[in-house]
């Protein structure tokens, strides 16, 4: 916001600007460990050598919120640990992005009842939804692709 | 919807279960998180401390309770198959197999040579996988981070496996009342073999990386030692039983599916420490190749399904031909099929230890009470047990030892 | 393997002879079903029973297996408590079933037989709701500790959300609570 106004209509610098930052952004996220359920295993091979998610920058896979970008919310949410998944989104520091990985993160999946969150969407915002049950490695990696694709896509005024 | 706080379980809540030293503040607190690296899924211990040794250890568990159970009421026999995948997803093929054998129970249906042979043979190869994956976390727990890569890479031949029968990598849902979906797809035999081949190698491999490695030793000798009077009380089943001396397997003691034609051994442990528990598991990966080998030399022909049309649907070529098969597959499609009134009680051997499944009827198509006897849940009642007087780092080996998986223990 | 499920069946004669010998009355019923029997207790004979099939030289059910309930709502009696005993050296499981009305649904607690039922209990008292008297620790095992209500029972509901399709499309985003931030 700042940085725009100041400039003011040098389009040519924040354009590049933009992708600059955004570059950065997407080449080292590091995700945060949040493997709950059955898709914290797929998530766990897309990381190991077969599926190799260290290639897209992604090989620290930091347990703390503070020191990590990406929260991969993989696997199904229930009641008791839905305040916790809040209280751990509000500690990672901006920027920050969700992936919500797997049916029941995007939707509540094959359980609907009084146990499960129907979407994770109700605590946190998401931003790239993957979808199986669980998602190949394959599909993981092609969603967080396309979460690359949504951050370089951002603009000054977006950033936080 | 969510408070704005998450809710605390604060000291009032749990005086009774910590010593007076730690109301005192002489001794310490320590909150082991939901979201951990080393719990294996969303465990929450309460840790009371004396510097780096613990003096009890409170698990909160529920994180990942799913309500499976009384979902289950709620759909058919098959439609609840589904959901049993889901419940220790490590094992997906055995949960399928323990359900569907107390259903086949509860029904009295039979089930034909060649599928039993192929059921046994996926379960056999899902306990490998399953072990596989332990051996990679507790290995990526006590800094061996190599294994891990090394583990994800086999498991990922016998994922390739169960995906080239059933379609989908771990929640298969491949075993149904009567038999199996379908039959083995053609490359199957070569590819079980390729592995039966391979996969020896690869164990030797890793026991060469561990086995008499001094650190490992050092990390796991005498930690938890338990007996095996004291581990039956305690209510362990499977590896950790085992380890301390006691012959329980569910295969030998109420053979099932088949398992009395085959001819494996269960290793048991001597002193009952977690290094003993490791031993243990890398054996029974040789005892379950040995299964799978016995069968595919033995894979007999024939059917895959059960004949009886009350329980299990025509194939889609009788369809255009019988009435009666249109009939029955309307039926099973619609209502499902009826379960007579009674309960059965149906024990099989998880890789983690007995897995039961309580199974009641009441005449309808939908199951009146299912519960599922999880080895984790009384596995993990346990832990204050084994952990007391241990480090914090030693905390870490145990419950990896343990082998939970937090989906088995809260359902 | 005929021999093997012989013995089997001689220990579960035995063990059901043992115990309406020394229960009489307490013992309600033998059910059996596709070869598996469950004697059916009065609650008060629980605890002694327990004690002398594990105690017994030749029983030697050492072993709690599986602890659970089922409920039967609206019907009475409303609670059954279901015990699955396991005997390492006889290689035979048991079952035992308790009938519990809806009014008084309290059981005296099998720790001190079995140590392995603290937690199996705990969950039975957390999803139906049925308190088990004498035990160490008695809280809710899996729900949220302040969840008002037993989620197994069958007056409980399910919880069941409308599903979202083309046609309701909007109806259930409006009313779904999205966090925006």
């Amino acid at each position: 916001m700042g940085v725009e106004q100041k400039l003011g209509n040098m389009g040519a610098v924040t354009t590049t600007l933009e992708q600059a930052v955004n570059w950065s952004r997407t080449n080292a996220m590091w995700p945060m460990l949040f493997g709950l359920a059955c898709c914290a295993i797929e998530m766990m091979s897309a990381q190991s050598a077969d599926y190799d998610m260290s290639r897209f920058g992604m090989e620290l896979m930091r347990p703390s919120p503070r020191q990590s970008d990406l929260m991969i919310v993989a696997g199904r949410v229930s009641r008791k640990m839905a305040p916790v998944l809040r209280r751990l989104y509000d500690q990672m520091p901006d920027p920050k992005w969700v992936i919500a990985m797997g049916d029941c993160a995007s939707c509540g999946g094959v359980f609907n009842n009084y146990a499960i969150v129907q979407g994770v969407d109700e605590i946190v915002p998401v931003d790239v939804y993957v979808a199986g049950c669980p998602p190949r490695p394959e599909a993981l990696i092609h969603g967080i692709l396309t979460l690359h694709a949504k951050v370089r896509g951002e603009k000054i005024k977006d950033w936080a | 919807m969510f408070p704005s706080q998450p809710f605390e379980v604060t000291v009032d809540e749990l005086k009774h279960l910590v010593s007076k030293r730690a109301l005192e503040g002489e001794t310490m607190l320590l909150n082991m998180g939901p979201q951990h690296p080393s719990t294996h899924g969303v465990l929450r211990l309460l840790l009371e401390l004396d510097g780096e040794s613990v003096i009890s250890c409170i698990p909160d568990v529920g994180f990942l309770h799913t309500g499976i159970e009384k979902n289950m009421e709620a759909k058919t026999y098959l439609q609840a198959l589904v959901m049993t995948d889901r419940m220790d997803y490590l094992n997906t093929v055995g949960n399928n197999l323990c359900y569907v054998l107390a259903v086949e129970k509860l029904v009295d249906l039979d089930v034909p040579p060649r599928a039993q042979a192929i059921r046994i043979i996926l379960t056999e190869l899902q306990r490998i996988a399953s072990h596989l994956v332990w051996l990679a976390t507790h290995a990526l727990d006590l800094a061996a981070m190599s294994t891990f890569l090394y583990c994800f890479r086999e498991r990922e031949l016998i994922l390739d496996i169960l995906e080239l029968c059933s379609g989908q990598r771990m929640m298969t849902s491949y075993i149904r009342p009567g038999g199996l979906w379908r039959d083995v797809p053609p490359g199957f035999e070569e590819a079980v073999r390729t592995f039966l081949r391979d996969f020896p190698a690869r164990i030797r491999q890793y026991e060469g990386l561990l086995t008499d490695n001094p650190l490992w030793i050092d990390r796991t000798r005498d930690i938890a030692v338990i007996s095996g009077d004291e581990a039956v009380g305690a209510g362990l089943t499977g590896p950790s039983l085992r380890g301390s001396g006691v012959d329980f397997d569910v295969r030998k003691a109420v053979p099932y599916a088949g398992y009395e034609q085959y001819d494996f051994e269960v290793p048991l442990g001597a002193r009952g420490d977690v290094y003993d528990r490791y031993i243990i598991r890398m054996e029974e990966m040789r005892q379950s190749l040995r299964i799978v080998e016995q069968a595919m030399n033995r894979l007999p022909k024939g059917p895959v399904r059960s004949d009886n049309r009350k329980f299990v649907p025509p194939p889609r070529s009788e369809l255009g031909t019988s009435m009666e098969a249109v009939i029955h597959h309307f039926k099973l499609w619609t209502e499902g099929f009826k379960a007579p009134k009674g309960a059965v009680y149906l024990p099989v051997e998880s890789p983690r230890g007995e897995l039961g499944c309580y199974l009641e009827g009441d005449g309808s198509p939908r199951p009146y009470r299912v519960h599922f006897r999880t080895p984790s849940l009384t596995n993990l009642s346990a832990l204050p047990r084994l952990s007391r007087g241990h480090l914090v780092a030693d905390l870490v080996s145990i419950i990896g030892s343990v082998d939970i998986v937090l989906g088995d223990v809260d359902r | 393997m005929d021999a093997v499920r012989e013995t089997q069946m001689r220990m579960i004669e035995k063990s059901v002879a043992a115990l309406r010998k020394e229960f009489g009355e307490s013992v309600l019923g033998v059910e059996t079903f596709r070869d598996q029997t469950s004697v059916v207790l009065d609650r008060a004979a629980l605890v002694p029973a327990c004690t002398l099939l594990r105690d017994d030289g030749e029983l030697r059910f050492n072993r709690l297996s599986a602890l659970t309930a089922v409920d039967y709502w609206p019907k009475e009696p409303r609670f059954v408590v279901v015990y699955q005993l396991y005997s390492i050296p006889n290689r035979s499981y048991l079952g035992l079933r308790v009938p519990l009305h809806g009014q008084s649904a309290e059981l005296l607690t099998l720790e001190a037989v079995f140590p392995s039922a603290n937690w199996p209990e705990r969950e039975v008292y957390d999803m139906f709701g049925i308190k088990f008297l004498g035990h160490s620790d008695l809280r809710r095992l899996l729900m949220p500790y302040d969840w008002q209500g037993h989620p197994l029972r069958k007056d409980y509901p399910l919880g069941y959300e409308e599903v979202q399709f083309s046609f309701n499309h909007d109806e259930i985003d409006r009313k779904k609570p999205y966090a925006r931030e």
